[in-house]
């Protein structure tokens, strides 16, 4: 990390294709922010001061919006950032006790790191999967149909550096940075793996193409 | 018995749903074409007399709110999309673009070419990274062929189509907060009048429709209005994603005409979880007041849900049985809202706060019955004095929660704590929790695989 160094000159490159997106260029604070945490894992003050300097702007305007966003972090997070949904529904069908078991099994708390910088941990709100609850992202790919047992063992499978793949995501989990990097616009390619859609994506589907299927037919 | 009618979900099936090829072999873009050889004009009119209304929550007519637009002012105008599903319970329009980002971008094109906007936008929750990807490469498809960018399908129709996503703050799925956050400002709702419609995005002339909104266009130009007549009910027309989750035995989407019952569909997905009964549910996300099984049979459509006492919503049926606790439920909402308030309004900003504490003590058994007048005082002094419906939402789960379940909150200062087993409304078995995280601890946890 070199947060106190000027980023490269294919970086701030980078940031200039971002802010011509935009009829106006204060538009871009947002996927630059992004893009920041691309690079430095976190919003730095040398991203926040670059993002101000681009957009004419004074750095606390930048820190200003920035502050106001939760997947804006202000200081570095696990390269395998894991959110336990624990909104309503979620934490109901077990997503308090997968965050407990979660908590105590890796020893730590709410917006924290693992020692060895691989997994932190945040309770998140609803992230617009309740069909699949209780759901668990991990840099925010989908993990459905979440237990206790279940997330203690994927977080020891991301810290011992296993291959892990999301249930409607890309084949393999990418790294924090690397889907900050999707976030701000900059496409990784990966569109096209992953299911198109989980099974009770298609339950309906399903039951309205095979009446006989549906279980009140039964 | 009701008939689905499945429609943006026809295709999701195919593998390749999602591509330009799987779109246009299920039909796509034939709408388009068909919208492009009108004037932009009887297209607003078509989408008015189809009487397709607001699928993101509140319901108003979609090409109403395009006829607001004003025509030959020489300003800019902009279409956006509002992607920001994060209302606790909705779950339709995250997998909608994961299956079929296609449907969007062609009623993109359609809405654009109807209001004159040769700009529009869609903002997409910042935390769906695969959504993402499937949106971003379907834009790139469709500048690739001709569908995006200059002299659309050799229209003379340009448009220039950006995503955008967020950073998670459910206050942006408020329509003035999204315009705010989307020009590069903190998310906070402005005040109305002047509505976007004449000072949007940039302060330029902006419609700001959901997803499910937009994406529903395409299939009424290319199918005709009188086939989306025939569906669902006088004053709510059409076909719509509901999302069943919580505790039954199938969660999933359901696309069926407006008007169907709740009954209907926990029958189709057989029922609630074996073993419990139906407590309360929400007919459209936890910003609309709850239901009890005594609602089964209200029509889930605009009209019948309002006459009930609650709001359509976004259609997330989220069911919850006899183990769990109401308390919780609308405490755990709480902090959701006093969590999201974006702060600009006090009402907001310190009401939620103090919600969160009072239902806290409650929910520990610590209150007194005289605590519930002031829970509901509180509320009063929160709903409707705010800028935006935030504040409205927070009350919602408290005020009908204590409509229904008045001797559930008393119950709890009578056993001096919450009566429930949280276990039990979990979907492990009873114990497991506590006997994984033994197990966790000896590195014996696979043993409990299939909890």
């Amino acid at each position: 990390m070199s947060d106190h160094q000027q980023f490269s000159a294919e970086e701030l490159a980078t940031m200039d294709t971002i802010v011509a997106r935009y009829p106006k260029s204060r538009s871009a604070i947002m996927p630059l922010l992004h893009f920041v945490q691309s690079i430095d894992g976190y919003v730095t003050p040398r991203g926040l001061e670059t993002i101000a300097s681009k957009l004419g702007l004074e750095t606390a305007e930048v820190t200003a919006v920035s502050t106001f966003y939760t997947q804006y972090k202000n200081e570095p997070v696990g390269e395998y950032h894991v959110g336990i949904c624990i909104n309503t529904l979620c934490a109901v069908m077990g997503g308090d006790a997968i965050y407990e078991a979660t908590t105590e099994h890796l020893g730590i708390g709410n917006h924290e790191t693992t020692n060895d910088g691989k997994v932190s941990l945040e309770r998140i709100e609803c992230n617009a999967a309740c069909d699949y609850a209780p759901v668990v992202m991990v840099n925010w790919e989908f993990f459905d149909n979440q237990s206790p047992q279940s997330v203690t063992q994927l977080v020891d499978d991301l810290r011992e550096g296993k291959p892990v793949r999301p249930t409607r995501g890309p084949n393999s989990l990418r790294t924090w940075k690397q889907n900050s990097a999707v976030l701000a616009g900059l496409p990784d390619g990966l569109a096209h793996e992953g299911v198109q859609a989980g099974a009770p994506t298609l339950l309906g589907l399903n039951i309205a193409a095979n009446p006989q299927t549906s279980p009140e037919a039964n | 018995m009701t008939t689905l009618t499945p429609v943006l979900s026809k295709n999701w099936n195919e593998a390749d749903s999602f591509t330009l090829t799987g779109y246009k072999r299920a039909g796509g873009y034939v709408g388009l074409e068909k919208a492009l050889k009108q004037t932009p004009d009887e297209v607003i009119a078509l989408v008015k007399e189809s009487g397709l209304r607001g699928r993101g929550g509140a319901g108003f007519p979609t090409g109403n709110k395009w006829s607001f637009i004003p025509q030959g002012d020489s300003k800019a105008h902009y279409l956006v999309v509002n992607a920001d599903e994060s209302e606790p319970g909705t779950c339709k329009d995250m997998p909608l673009l994961l299956a079929n980002p296609h449907s969007l971008i062609e009623g993109i094109i359609i809405g654009s070419y109807a209001i004159r906007a040769n700009h529009a936008f869609i903002y997409l929750r910042g935390e769906v990274v695969h959504v993402f990807r499937r949106v971003q490469q379907a834009i790139t498809d469709a500048y690739a062929a001709g569908l995006l960018g200059k002299n659309i399908l050799g229209s003379g129709f340009d448009l220039e189509l950006t995503l955008h996503a967020g950073a998670g703050a459910y206050i942006c799925g408020e329509e003035t907060a999204l315009l705010d956050s989307l020009e590069g400002f903190r998310g906070q709702p402005r005040l109305r009048p002047p509505f976007p419609a004449i000072a949007g995005l940039y302060a330029m002339p902006t419609v700001v429709n959901n997803v499910e909104s937009i994406a529903s266009v395409p299939s009424i130009l290319a199918q005709g209005v009188p086939w989306f007549q025939a569906m669902g009910t006088e004053k709510s027309k059409g076909f719509t994603l509901y999302s069943l989750s919580g505790h039954v035995t199938n969660p999933g989407q359901f696309e069926a005409p407006l008007g169907i019952t709740l009954r209907e569909i926990l029958a189709l997905a057989g029922g609630i979880r074996p073993g419990h009964q139906l407590k309360f549910w929400t007919p459209g996300g936890s910003s609309t007041p709850i239901f009890t099984a005594e609602h089964l049979d209200v029509p889930l459509d605009y009209e019948g849900v309002s006459a009930a006492g609650s709001m359509l919503g976004t259609k997330a049926l989220q069911i919850f049985d006899e183990t769990t606790c109401v308390v919780r439920a609308a405490l755990r909402w709480s902090e959701f809202y006093k969590h999201e308030s974006c702060g600009k309004c006090t009402p907001c900003r310190e009401g939620t706060w103090w919600l969160v504490q009072m239902l806290k003590d409650l929910e520990a058994g610590k209150g007194s019955e005289a605590d519930l007048e002031k829970l509901l005082d509180l509320c009063d002094n929160i709903a409707g004095r705010s800028f935006c419906a935030l504040a409205d939402g927070a009350v919602a789960p408290i005020i009908s929660t204590l409509k229904y379940f008045r001797a559930e909150y008393i119950e709890h200062q009578i056993q001096r704590g919450c009566p429930f087993d949280p276990v039990a409304a979990t979907l492990f078995p009873t114990g497991t929790v506590d006997k994984i995280n033994k197990i966790a601890e000896v590195g014996e946890a696979a043993e409990m695989v299939g909890a």
